[in-house]
């Protein structure tokens, strides 16, 4: 599946493992459930490593170990389930984590500014979603109301001139 | 019979031999289970070519008015407002709307009608 | 009222060519069904049993006179001559065709309208009371508020997809009129022991297949932090709802499932953590600005008695209406006027487009300002001269719109039911226009008192069926309509959820129970007691009773 970074397409270092697969050279991204069995070793590689988390797993759920991770990827089992919505933004505000955010599974053209907007940085995206209509989706609302973990200024700021 | 709504308008359309009517009276009665059913998978092609939405089977008397009075409704209109709907058009067959009025229904006076010579200027 | 600015204005237009591409790409096939459906349904568009259903929001209730001239002409340029207004203050269009609803959201953004989040999983249209800024009773005029929690509202980029809907409303009296307690979320605007205003936060009330009256989530939360604690509380119901049973997804599962308290735990570690980073803090100038759109027009120095409005009450009608539909005003001299949408012989809430159009006018020759909906699926009128109160009262007979019925047994809430809804299982319309044209006699009316009823079509309850002091909800047995009773539900302030009486009606019987549950009260009930009360005090036996005795069921 290709992959938008940072709004460009990108290579994708990672290799997705299953649980019961043996560890490959380089960046890996593990499940919640094998990162559990085999944290110390995961951690004791001398590199890059992701971990992926279901809709109902809670980045709460790595502890301190978040500031370890180089790449958290949040899925969508359907694009109506907004959890990760939630569990982006409390990666970037609460657990302070600055690596990189992904987004896999079911999601849509239309949400790719909201998810944006709190913290996803990457999307594996199906072919019809090119970095141009990414950058298309970003644009469709120039300002926004709320702030979030993306810092931009709210409509309130910028009426008080901030 | 087979049903959808158009989705362009979202009008309450009847499958007749392999497309879509306005009129319910129109609309091919499926004898048996697989036609029915045969026709169900051949609307699919509707959904996938994006012209109709939500197909669905229902189920009519031998006089051809349907079982349920959801759809007798939907085949009439709105059972409190007769200017509306297909029943306002001449798309509903007598023996729906007699089933229709067999339900008892309060007939209201078309109020907007009504009112366009009322109205101060 | 509020205007919109800059901002608010390039929003709205925004929004509505997002929309405008979502529309085209669904007709294109670019956007299957499955994911156009909850897209169209976060701007109010519906696919219903004839056709398209498109719900406008009217924010707090309150509609210029402008705004409505714009309402009439969507009903006459897009839809069939009308418009229907909601329990929870929105107008719907019941013929929309898909290809014109971004014209009409475009017709909608030049007076500052939308139909943004009027359905979806996400947070829906805020309400308030229809007397704010009118009424003596408040504390202060919960609009500014309601504005500001729009705002915030608007595309949150974390709420959006939620597990379920989220309705939240705001009200600032000890009466109230907005239902609160059966909201998602509500806050009260209340005075501390020291005298500070702030808010009481309640949530987890809710209507539907499992109705709750919302808990207590926090006795005072400071102005400045109110976000704070909204977005706290949608952040819980976000990260721990249930997604496995869409039975089970409202916030009023989740509260009553881990508890009050638990609940009020998990929001204050959200809390404390949005307040410390400081980023929704609502400054007091902030409110101060938004307030100042919401100043009630410079009301004239008037006496509280008119001779012209007392001289009118001579006029049997004008005093009926006056009885039922007219309430006190904070200013002297003025009044708050309820217009009826519930004439007998009607369908409830319908208003024509050139009864909208004519409302529009008479708001223009009075010079008032603004117009409200109620969750009763009423207009009202806020601030009134008593002294033009019968030349208002004569136009709106002309029009169809003097029904002195307000909070009697005939001014019912109903959903649209069967005639138009794809999901009900029974007719509303029709049983509530045969209570109207039974109880049609406004000595009757009067008589009975203060008596609310609460139709819904199916379990969905719509139409407020369990906060009815008599309820009816529609269901289907094997293919044939039938009617539940259910007694002494409130929305009001003494909220409760109204019993189900026993065995459904049929069609035919259920005007027949209903009128013998209120014969039953007027045997029993004492010296100023109202249904509600009487019921309170002798509970559901003497009813039960009447409503069977005759054994209605002999019928069939």
């Amino acid at each position: 599946m290709p992959l938008i970074k940072a709004g460009t397409a990108a290579a994708d270092p990672y290799a997705a493992v299953a649980d019961e697969a043996p560890l490959p050279e380089g960046p890996t991204v593990v499940s919640l459930t094998r990162f559990r069995k085999d944290r110390d070793t995961l951690l004791a590689r001398n590199t890059p490593l992701g971990v992926r988390l279901k809709s109902d797993e809670s980045p709460e759920a790595l502890g301190e170990d978040v500031a370890r991770l180089s790449l958290i990827v949040l899925e969508f089992p359907k694009f109506r389930d907004g959890r990760a919505f939630s569990w982006a933004r409390m990666l970037r505000t609460r657990l302070r984590f600055t690596g990189e955010i992904r987004a896999t599974g079911d999601f849509l053209y239309d949400q790719l500014s909201y998810m944006t907007r709190v913290g996803f940085d990457a999307f594996e995206v199906p072919e019809t979603i090119t970095p141009e209509l990414y950058r298309r989706a970003l644009g469709e609302m120039s300002n926004v109301y709320q702030p979030s973990a993306d810092g931009r200024k709210t409509i309130r700021e910028l009426r008080a001139g901030k | 019979m087979l049903t959808a709504n158009r989705l362009r308008d979202g009008d309450v359309v009847y499958w007749r031999a392999g497309n879509w009517v306005e009129t319910f009276g129109e609309g091919d009665i499926l004898a048996g289970k697989p036609e029915a059913e045969a026709a169900l998978e051949a609307a699919h092609k509707f959904v996938a070519d994006n012209v109709v939405v939500n197909p669905y089977l229902f189920e009519v008397q031998a006089d051809g008015t349907p079982v349920k009075e959801r759809e007798i409704i939907r085949a009439a209109g709105p059972t409190v407002r007769h200017d509306l709907g297909k029943q306002a058009h001449g798309l509903t067959p007598d023996g729906v709307l007699r089933a229709a009025a067999a339900r008892d229904v309060v007939v209201v006076p078309d109020r907007s009608k009504e009112r366009d010579d009322d109205v101060s200027v | 009222m509020y205007r919109y600015d800059e901002f608010d204005a390039a929003f709205v237009k925004e929004r509505t060519e997002q929309f405008r591409y979502q529309v085209e790409r669904r007709l294109k096939g670019e956007l299957t069904e499955d994911q156009f459906k909850p897209l169209r349904l976060m701007n109010g568009l519906y696919l219903q049993l004839h056709a398209y259903m498109l719900r406008i929001a009217v924010p707090y209730g309150t509609l210029s006179a402008k705004q409505l001239r714009m309402l009439a002409h969507i009903a006459r340029t897009y839809d069939k001559g009308y418009g229907h207004f909601t329990t929870r203050q929105n107008i719907q269009f019941n013929w929309p065709k898909l290809k014109d609803v971004p014209d009409i959201l475009a017709d909608l953004a030049t007076v500052e309208m939308h139909a943004l989040q009027t359905s979806g999983n996400c947070i829906r249209n805020v309400t308030a009371d229809q007397f704010a800024g009118a009424t003596a009773e408040e504390i202060e005029d919960p609009r500014p508020l309601a504005e500001i929690i729009r705002q915030w509202s608007s595309l949150h980029p974390e709420f959006v997809f939620l597990a379920r809907k989220f309705k939240i409303a705001v009200g600032a009296t000890p009466h109230d009129r907005a239902a609160l307690k059966y909201h998602d979320m509500a806050v009260e605007i209340v005075k501390n022991e020291a005298g500070e205003t702030g808010y009481r936060v309640l949530a987890g009330g809710g209507m539907g297949r499992t109705p709750y009256i919302a808990h207590m989530m926090r006795e005072f939360v400071k102005r400045e932090d109110i976000l704070a604690y909204l977005e706290a509380v949608l952040r819980v119901y976000n990260q721990d709802s249930r997604r496995d049973n869409i039975h089970k997804q409202r916030i009023k599962i989740l509260i009553n499932t881990i508890g009050p308290e638990e609940m009020r735990q998990r929001v204050l570690r959200e809390f404390e953590e949005i307040r410390a980073a400081g980023t929704l803090q609502l400054p007091a100038e902030e409110l101060a600005r938004i307030a100042a759109y919401f100043a009630p027009p410079a009301f004239e120095t008037l006496d509280d008695h008119s001779p012209e409005f007392e001289a009118a009450l001579q006029d049997d009608d004008f005093a009926d209406w006056t009885a039922s539909n007219v309430h006190r005003h904070r200013a002297p001299g003025y009044a708050i006027a309820t217009i009826s949408l519930k004439p007998v012989g009607g369908v409830p809430g319908d208003c024509s487009h050139v009864q909208l159009d004519a409302l529009a006018d008479l708001m223009d020759r009075f010079g008032m300002t603004e117009i409200r909906v109620s969750h009763e699926q009423n207009l009202v009128l806020p601030h009134v001269r008593k002294k033009d109160l019968p030349a208002v009262f004569a136009r709106l007979r002309e029009l169809g719109l003097a029904t002195a019925n307000a909070g009697l047994v005939t001014d019912v809430i109903c959903c649209p039911g069967l005639d138009y809804c794809d999901l009900a299982n029974a007719r509303s319309i029709p049983v509530a226009q045969k209570i109207a044209e039974r109880f049609a006699d406004l000595d009757r009316q009067h008589d009975i008192g203060e008596l609310k009823i609460k139709i819904s079509g199916c379990i969905n309850a719509c139409g407020h069926h369990h906060a009815g002091h008599i309820g009816i909800l529609g269901v289907d047995k094997k293919g044939v309509e039938f009617y539940q009773l259910l007694l002494g539900g409130s929305g009001a302030e003494d909220a409760s959820i109204g019993q189900i009486m026993g065995p459904g009606f049929g069609e035919h019987e259920i005007v027949d129970a209903v009128e013998r549950v209120i014969d039953t009260y007027l045997k029993l009930r004492t010296n100023g007691e109202r249904f509600l009360d009487t019921y309170r005090r002798v509970g559901m036996e003497p009813f039960k009773n009447m409503a069977y005795q005759e054994q209605l069921y002999a019928a069939h």
